[in-house]
């Protein structure tokens, strides 16, 4: 009998590639006879397309040269709507835009012709923020510049006003964030009306590459294929993007005859790819005297850039994510997206909840300090516990204890301690210590019926040698996925993981398993991996070539003789919604997710005020995650989260002028190195979720809620300053702290 | 239009390997190791020397592959991420990564295990300060550091070949 | 990379009086290529318009610190780890060490040098402050001959210095005769690491019964040129530092520095830092 798999720290699957520089990123192939491809963009926000001006002195005859109108299908990079051109056609939306595709064997000759093309533009007035937007100074997008919106409705806001003891507003605004994997993009196709369409490349969705490629050429499903290549970082960044770059590869394959591979440099990936969307929130909140939340109204904006891509969809969570973890027995939520003309916005590991959760975290310490309470006794007073509803109604089914954890962070963090200590020491000299916390749930899954729409799948199935293999769309970008699969596969099956084999995702091979987004992939994909390895052990046990308390030597004696006997074994487990679950569209309202992790995090900070550098001193997390399946693996997904939500409060600034971003070098747009970095102390508590498998849930996107706003409170206790946008740069800091003074 | 200058040849050792790559004078010798001596595993993440993923040790000093130019490797002893194991036995750091978690999408880990080796043959039992100090021109963008430098930690536990 | 690199051409000359020569003989034509650490990132950013170089690195002419009673001068081609590990330097020279350990990464202060930082000319460098603090003297070659000049004054605009087309930075010189000082170096950047700086101090001060005998101070990211503030200087110089000083000194580099607005930071930013990093320069000097 192997030894249980779950909660063991089982060392990477694909770690020993990793580690001797053998694992195959999209750049390190070559094909024979392979052709770089570039992409030519506009500088403008907006205009009409007047024509092209290929420069002189360039071989253009060796060149395989694209514009919209080799486009055998629609020009269109599918998504959830069709309204972002593959190639820009008559008019461009927002800067480096794509227009015109290059190919050529040479890369520096490529590069010197990209150069040499002009995109000649007639403007078309451009609009940047999201006031401008709202106003319809020009209408760039639809009717009225609004990609979706939402109206969320609980009990009766309209009427607690009156009753309230203390009523407290705010507005606070998020900036866009890179999400700077350090592999920039890139695919490599190869395409001819003869073979269909294959593209290999850096992805998190190969399904999302796959529609898109079905809809640009017009091709049948089954002509199409997309195989992920090792994938350095996605973020999110490669949920959507990747079709963009596939399909640019793919028409510049299909024109040439030739394989065809784009890779970004890191300013054209900077530059032209999606950011975290932008966003203001602004906050009304009814409280009685002892500070029990009446009513909250919230109002939620985000900046979506200039096509829709997953805005909605963005928006959705943010939107759902609004209140927190609190009862409140009247919640509005208003929100939507609007177009700017800025390369579309897109996701990154949060999606819509770590802006929304800035709001409500830090309106909250400035509400503890209107009542008078402490942003602790606030948050015990109004935390949601079993039997009572969130924001959108759904009834919350988990035996969740905030109080608990919220006692736990604050203890590992020695935070009534430094609190009191803090105060008194900053009375002196230079450097100003703060200590604050944040308290966030984080839903896991697709919201409401996302995850019955799209119908998840995974299979497994047993080769003669005794390997038991996972075939998912699911892919592995650094979170763990094939090494929490097959942990997963091999309790189940009571083996080692070194017996399972996680295929490599490609569509031709691989069902469907939905997006590797939205910290779905271990609770749901995961479960089905789970129920379908499950199925594989029953048949064996059935069969008769296999009893219960098996070792691996008979489980592999097993599979072979079942195949000679019977032929391929597998299973394939499509997902089912529990029918428990209900979700209202049109309403808004529901049970929004299956399952929540919960958390408490506690930043410590501290500030000179001669230069309002901020360092974060030490970092406390705690949160219920349901079971931790590999605690290295789930302890380096909150380490690395919380990292990039520290870069999120303080670092990643990025300089917009005109739509366009200024500062896309690493010299320039600056993310936290090792030394910028404290100790981060990382604790779980596990609740076991019965529809997760082993009882596990989400947590990719969990550390990006509360990361920055338990900084900016710190910020706050540590210097008085009203914190209420991030990122809080040094400069803005200053200013704050000038104004403190006077 | 003045046509470019003629390809030079440059004579290195690589991983203890001679090779002679034919390449132009300023061509990085981070193309050079990956196209023309097929050694993929440098990687590129920024081109601009600020990521460290392109790390590689030449002449035993740690430096940024993506800054050198290949005319100024003529002559010199390169050891990269493939020079590391000992014929398929991995070096304490590479085995440490393993089972601490130091890597994670692995992009940046061939630069930040040649980075660690570099630090731990000049500091073989470094500070924690040491170590973030050592290890600070590598970007890591997945794990937020931490177990980076569990790993090295660990690695300083056992005696390390030499390189 | 967004240079056609076909079209650069480097040569490695066989020693000094070669490479003089040739940049003699095609003045501007051919120009130095040291460790490449600003001309590499440049090159990748498709900004190098200069398409000809003479590869100097290896040139035993140009490397190695040599120190006498009076003075320590350093090679061109002296790498910031170099630097870091010398022992006098890191003994008298402190500002200079700090400097060096501050340049952007381990990787980066093994193959910059010394003389590439200063042919460089960014107003944002970080070892130029702690050299004029220094009063440090550059050895500049030529085929036609050999000069000496203070680095103070060798700015003569942004991003241009006094060196002509043929010439060449052989050696920086520091005299021997501020070790007994008191050193300040902040260099405040974006991050911990790998920073490019907003405002960059380096001051030294002799000290004699609480008063300031003497005193140099120069910055980095507040003017085109990284400077001496000659008349901050001069507030201090002969003064206890007490608070109304100080406040003098803060009011003088107020006008002396001009610091802009750019895309890492603002100039009411740097003006006010670059305030404070003379108060706390001061405070330095009484503790």
């Amino acid at each position: 009998m192997a030894s249980p798999q779950i909660g063991k720290s089982v060392p990477r699957k694909e770690g020993r590639e990793k580690v001797t520089g053998a694992a195959r990123y999209v750049d390190d192939l070559t094909f024979p006879g392979m052709l770089h491809g570039a992409t030519v963009r506009t500088s403008a926000p907006r205009g009409k397309i007047l024509g092209i001006r290929f420069g002189d002195e360039i071989p253009w005859d060796e060149f395989t040269i694209v514009t919209a109108r080799d486009i055998p299908g629609k020009n269109c990079v599918a998504l959830r709507i069709e309204d972002q051109p593959c190639l820009a056609d008559q008019q461009v939306n927002h800067p480096e835009e794509a227009v015109v595709l290059l190919a050529h064997p040479d890369k520096y000759l490529l590069e010197k012709a990209r150069q040499s093309v002009q995109i000649e533009i007639d403007p078309l007035p451009p609009v940047f923020t999201i006031d401008d937007s709202l106003a319809k100074k020009q209408v760039i997008w639809g009717e009225d510049n609004i990609f979706k919106s939402y109206q969320v409705e609980k009990g009766d806001v309209d009427s607690a006003w009156r009753s309230a003891g203390f009523i407290v507003e705010g507005e606070y605004e998020t900036g866009a964030q890179e999400q700077l994997y350090i592999e920039t993009q890139g695919m490599i196709a190869r395409a001819n009306p003869a073979d269909g369409v294959t593209v290999w490349g850096s992805l998190q969705c190969p399904y999302y590459v796959h529609k898109a490629l079905v809809r640009l050429f017009g091709l049948p499903k089954e002509r199409v294929r997309v195989v992920q290549t090792e994938t350095g970082g996605g973020f999110g960044g490669k949920e959507e993007y990747p079709s963009m770059i596939a399909a640019h590869a793919a028409l510049l394959a299909w024109k040439s005859g030739k394989t065809v591979k784009i890779v970004y440099d890191r300013a054209e990936d900077m530059t032209a790819t999606t950011k975290r969307h932008p966003s203001r929130t602004r906050h009304r909140t009814a409280l009685t005297r002892e500070g029990k939340l009446l009513a909250m109204e919230i109002d939620f904006t985000l900046d979506g850039g200039a096509y829709e891509t997953l805005s909605p969809v963005v928006l959705s969570r943010g939107t759902i994510h609004a209140a927190g973890p609190y009862a409140c027995p009247n919640v509005r939520i208003r929100s939507r997206a609007v177009a700017t003309n800025a390369p579309p916005h897109g996701a990154f590991r949060g999606f819509g909840a770590p802006q929304s959760v800035f709001a409500l975290e830090r309106h909250l310490d400035r509400v503890a300090a209107a009542v008078g309470l402490s942003p602790e006794e606030l948050r015990r007073l109004n935390f949601i516990h079993e039997g009572q509803t969130l924001s959108v109604g759904q009834v919350v089914h988990e035996k969740v204890d905030m109080g608990k954890l919220l006692d736990r962070a604050l203890e590992l963090s020695g935070y009534h301690e430094k609190r009191k200590r803090f105060q008194l020491e900053n009375a002196r000299g230079a450097i100003k210590k703060g200590i604050g916390f944040a308290s966030f749930l984080h839903g896991a899954g697709f919201t409401g019926s996302g995850e019955e729409y799209l119908a998840s799948e995974a299979l497994v199935n047993i080769t003669r040698e005794g390997k038991v293999c996972v075939l998912a769309g699911s892919t592995e970008m650094g979170q763990g996925t094939n090494t929490i699969f097959a942990q997963i596969a091999a309790e189940a099956l009571s083996l080692e993981c070194e017996q399972i084999e996680i295929l490599q995702p490609d569509t031709s091979l691989v069902p469907n398993s939905g997006p590797t987004v939205a910290s779905r992939t271990v609770m749901i994909v995961g479960k089905l991996v789970e129920t379908a390895a499950l199925a594989i052990k029953k048949s064996l046990l059935q069969s008769g070539f296999l009893q219960e308390g098996y070792s691996s030597q008979q489980f592999e004696n097993a599979c072979r003789q079942y195949l000679d006997k019977f032929g391929p074994l597998e299973s394939l487990v499509k997902y089912q919604h529990p029918s428990d679950l209900h979700w209202d569209d049109t309403k808004y309202q529901g049970d929004a997710y299956g399952a929540y992790a919960w958390a408490v995090y506690v930043a410590e900070i501290s500030i000179d005020t001669r230069t309002a550098e901020i360092r974060v001193e030490d970092f406390v997390a705690v949160q219920e995650v349901g079971k931790v399946i590999n605690p290295v693996l789930a302890a380096g997904q909150i380490e690395g989260g919380i990292a990039q939500g520290i870069g999120f409060a303080l670092y990643e600034n990025v300089v917009w002028q005109e739509g366009r971003m200024m500062n896309g070098q690493m010299t320039n747009y600056i993310m936290p190195t090792s030394m910028d970095i404290p100790p981060i102390r990382v604790f779980f508590e596990e609740l076991p979720y019965a529809r997760g498998p082993a009882g596990a849930k989400g947590i990719g996107e969990l550390p990006l809620d509360g990361t920055a706003p338990a900084i900016a409170n710190a910020i706050a206790h540590a210097t008085g300053a009203d914190i209420r946008q991030i990122p809080v740069t040094p400069e803005i800091l200053f200013e704050m702290l000038e104004r403190v003074h006077v | 239009m003045s046509e470019a200058s003629r390809k030079i040849r440059v004579r290195c050792v690589i991983n203890g390997q001679a090779v002679t790559l034919e390449t132009y004078p300023l061509a990085r010798l981070l193309d050079v190791l990956r196209e023309q001596a097929g050694l993929t595993g440098t990687k590129e993440g920024c081109g601009e020397g600020e990521c460290g993923a392109c790390s590689i040790e030449m002449d035993g000093v740690l430096v940024n592959s993506c800054l050198v130019p290949a005319l100024q490797a003529d002559g010199t002893t390169i050891r990269t991420i493939e020079g590391v194991a000992d014929r398929g036995h991995l070096d304490a750091v590479q085995q440490a990564f393993l089972t601490h978690g130091g890597a994670q999408c692995g992009i940046c880990t061939p630069g930040m295990i040649l980075a660690a080796l570099n630090l731990l043959g000049r500091t073989p039992q470094p500070t924690t300060a040491e170590i973030r100090e050592g290890l600070a021109g590598n970007l890591c963008r997945c794990t937020g550091y931490t177990k980076i430098f569990e790993s090295v930690v660990e690695a300083c536990r056992f005696a390390r070949p030499s390189s | 990379m967004r240079s056609y690199i076909p079209g650069y051409e480097m040569e490695v000359p066989r020693n000094l009086a070669e490479t003089l020569e040739r940049m003699a003989r095609e003045p501007g034509t051919w120009k130095p290529f040291a460790g490449g650490t600003d001309l590499m990132v440049l090159l990748e950013a498709g900004k190098l318009p200069q398409r000809k170089y003479l590869s100097i690195w290896k040139l035993p002419e140009l490397g190695g610190v040599s120190v006498t009673h009076t003075h320590v001068t350093l090679g061109s081609l002296t790498t910031y780890s170099e630097i870091r590990q010398h022992e006098v330097l890191a003994s008298e020279f402190p500002l200079l060490c700090r400097a060096a350990a501050e340049t952007g990464s381990v990787a980066t202060q093994n193959r910059g040098t010394l003389g590439g930082n200063i042919a460089n000319a960014s107003p944002a460098a970080d070892s130029p402050p702690a050299l004029l603090v220094y009063d440090a003297e550059l050895e500049l070659v030529s085929s036609r001959g050999t000069r000496w000049t203070p680095y103070h004054g060798f700015w003569k605009g942004y991003k241009q210095i006094g060196l002509r087309e043929d010439e060449l930075i052989r050696a920086i010189r520091l005299p021997r005769e501020k070790s007994a000082w008191t050193h300040f170096y902040r260099k405040v950047g974006t991050r911990r690491a790998q920073a490019i700086s907003k405002v960059c101090f380096a001051g030294a001060a002799r000290m004699e019964s609480g008063q300031i005998a003497d005193v140099r101070i120069a910055l980095g990211s507040v003017a085109p040129t990284v400077l001496r503030a000659i008349d901050t200087e001069n507030v201090l110089r002969g003064e206890k530092p007490a608070s109304a000083i100080v406040h003098a000194a803060r009011e003088t580099l107020a006008r002396e520095i001009a610091p802009i607005d750019d895309i890492r930071s603002t100039a009411r930013y740097r003006l006010r830092v670059a305030q404070n990093l003379v108060a706390e320069f001061c405070e330095q000097l009484t503790a």
